[in-house]
């Protein structure tokens, strides 16, 4: 619902403009974005109550209690807590810009480090969900969409239900299904593409549900289109009508949304790595969390702020390749 | 206005659908388990009986028990009001921000709206759950947190609704009439402006509310929000991660009421918000 909303503003939007333009009003967003990335996560951090160099040295000992200045101050000076906040800020800052998020408190190895060993991982699992979700909405989408109005009303019911599964149910009920009750997916163990299948599917099916809603919505109103008849005048059969015509149509509400729905994929990945144990940053993420280690905690909201401002910026392209109409103007 | 004059609602009023009917016993169950479980849970929810632990669900115990013997149904139905109230909750939060910064943005001029405007595309970026979890990154996991977390995380979606809906309304024919007619500023704000921007709210407060409580309870299943002696149904989803392989409905069951929960508010959530949108047309 908010993903429809998402999606049709930037398009009126830009009817009438050039392309530069457009680019380059792209860019200037998504460098604020990434600007407030930063700013929240050192905030957040610098002004917590508490001492930080108080809550570190007891996350690095594992204990909880009371230091005292001479155990404390080492640390001050290595961090840096001494120094006035704004001093702070802009080395914060600048070290953003080549390339460093800070320390751990917690694993006392640079945050870069860290992100990168994990990333790989949860990056292969987003990209196989969002793959999954395509070829379900689409496959749905042509299956159902105006056959009849019975198979119409179940499709929409289907979509309906698949956006309101949480991951972390679906996840569970996959796991208790398939892998304990039919034995056809490995719990711990086996090769890698197997253990990818049911964590994607997990991930894949909600999205899916979201994006047939939009798909199916669009697919309706192009089925209604000139070309569509003219189509079927030349004798096209109804799949190849609608395969090879109204599915570029309807795809592309499909594309914004998955620039979108890359955060939800992230966030869903936070609960699937949970559920079926699997290395990658939602894991490290959610460890962090409990620890309080928030300078994993802001490494990674910068890290995911980057890949979505990356990833919207794509979709923006891809949306001229789609509709050249957009391209041209 | 006058809904019991059009004839085309009073027709849809006498044959409710049976999905929204089926909704709302769900939620009328749901209700009376938040506000007056021990009529009806089966067993006192904290009674250990190591004796029944693990058992599958049963008729003495319809929803099984868990590590303790403790009957997983009679906890789930104790675990109703806190699940709720923090849905409710995060659910007031969030509107209650989204409809200071929207009709901020709304009616505030051409700067305070960029400034709004600006901000929230800049929140959108963040994946709600990320949000959530900076703020129990710092403040501690409580059922506080999760309140401002899941309030604070939704609320930029609501905000964008808000002010597209007063912009909607402001540049309406009968608000323009309003004016015309020399009625004050405050006086068409109060009267026109403020009713009918807020009337599709309704819909999206009770289609807020379910997503709330997938949300806070999705945080307490990661273990960061309600801890696990609570019977929050997060909670037991937690606590029951550690025994999924051989007690399945320590997972499934308490799921199925979070989804079954959301789902039947979502239901009469998209009812009321095309109810709503039938009267404007």
């Amino acid at each position: 619902m908010t993903g429809s909303a998402v999606d049709e503003q930037p398009l009126k939007r830009r009817v009438g403009n050039g392309v530069l333009p457009r680019v380059l009003g792209r860019l200037a967003s998504a460098v604020l974005v990434l600007f407030a990335a930063a700013s929240a996560t050192f905030f957040a951090q610098a002004l917590l109550p508490g001492d930080r160099a108080t809550l570190l040295l007891n996350q690095r000992t594992g204990q909880t209690e009371a230091r005292s200045d001479e155990e404390l101050a080492p640390i001050r000076a290595e961090y840096g807590f001494d120094d006035p906040i704004l001093v702070q800020y802009a080395d914060y800052l600048g070290g953003l810009l080549s390339g460093r998020l800070g320390v751990s408190y917690q694993m006392h190895q640079p945050v870069e480090a860290l992100i990168a060993e994990q990333i790989p991982a949860t990056l292969l699992l987003t990209v196989t969900a969002l793959a999954v979700a395509w070829v379900l909405t689409l496959v749905w989408t042509i299956a159902t969409t105006r056959r009849s109005s019975r198979i119409d009303a179940i499709g929409s019911g289907v979509e309906t239900v698949a956006a309101g599964l949480p991951p972390y149910w679906l996840g569970v009920i996959l796991l208790v299904v398939f892998a304990l009750g039919l034995g056809w997916f490995p719990v711990i163990g086996g090769s890698e593409a197997a253990r990818l299948v049911l964590p994607a599917l997990t991930l894949g099916i909600p999205l899916a549900g979201f994006m047939g809603q939009a798909t199916r919505a669009a697919f309706e109103r192009a089925l209604e289109q000139p070309f569509v008849t003219s189509a079927r005048m030349r004798g096209m059969s109804d799949l190849g009508v609608r395969v090879r015509h109204v599915l570029r149509h309807a795809a592309l509400p499909g594309i914004t949304l998955s620039g979108w729905a890359l955060g939800s994929l992230i966030s869903g990945a936070v609960i699937v790595e949970t559920i079926f144990a699997r290395p990658g940053i939602g894991r490290v993420l959610v460890s962090a969390v409990n620890s309080r280690d928030l300078p994993v905690v802001g490494g990674i909201v910068i890290v995911v702020a980057l890949v979505y401002v990356v990833v919207n910026l794509l979709v923006d392209l891809a949306y001229s390749g789609v509709d050249p109409r957009l391209a041209t103007e | 206005m006058t809904a019991t004059a059009a004839p085309p609602l009073s027709r849809t009023r006498r044959t409710p659908s049976p999905t929204l009917l089926l909704s709302l016993l769900v939620v009328a169950f749901f209700l009376a388990a938040a506000i007056i479980p021990g009529v009806l849970a089966t067993h006192d929810p904290l009674q250990f009986d190591l004796v029944a632990a693990l058992q599958s669900p049963s008729l003495s115990h319809l929803a099984g028990t868990d590590e303790a013997g403790r009957d997983l149904y009679s906890r789930i139905i104790f675990g109703t009001r806190e699940s709720l109230s923090i849905g409710l909750g995060a659910t007031a939060l969030s509107l209650a921000i989204a409809l200071v910064l929207g009709v901020a943005a709304g009616l505030g001029g051409r700067v305070v709206d960029a400034i709004v405007s600006r901000s929230l595309d800049v929140l959108f970026a963040f994946p709600m759950l990320l949000v959530a979890l900076l703020f129990v990154a710092a403040f501690g996991p409580s059922p506080a947190t999760l309140v401002l977390a899941v309030g604070i995380g939704t609320a930029p979606g609501y905000a964008r609704m808000i002010r597209g809906q007063v912009l909607a309304v402001c540049t309406s024919p009968y608000v323009e009439a309003a004016h015309a007619v020399g009625h004050s500023s405050w006086r068409v704000l109060r009267q026109h402006i403020v009713p009918n921007a807020v009337r599709p709210l309704v819909a999206v407060a009770t289609l807020s509310i379910g997503q709330s409580i997938v949300w806070a309870s999705g945080l307490s299943f990661l273990g960061l929000g309600v801890a696990p002696p609570s019977p929050e149904w997060g909670a037991l989803l937690d606590a029951g991660r550690a025994y999924m392989t051989h007690a399945w409905w320590l997972e499934v069951l308490p799921g199925l009421a979070i989804v079954l929960l959301a789902l039947a508010v979502t239901t009469i959530g998209r009812h009321l918000q095309q109810r709503l949108e039938g009267h404007r047309a």
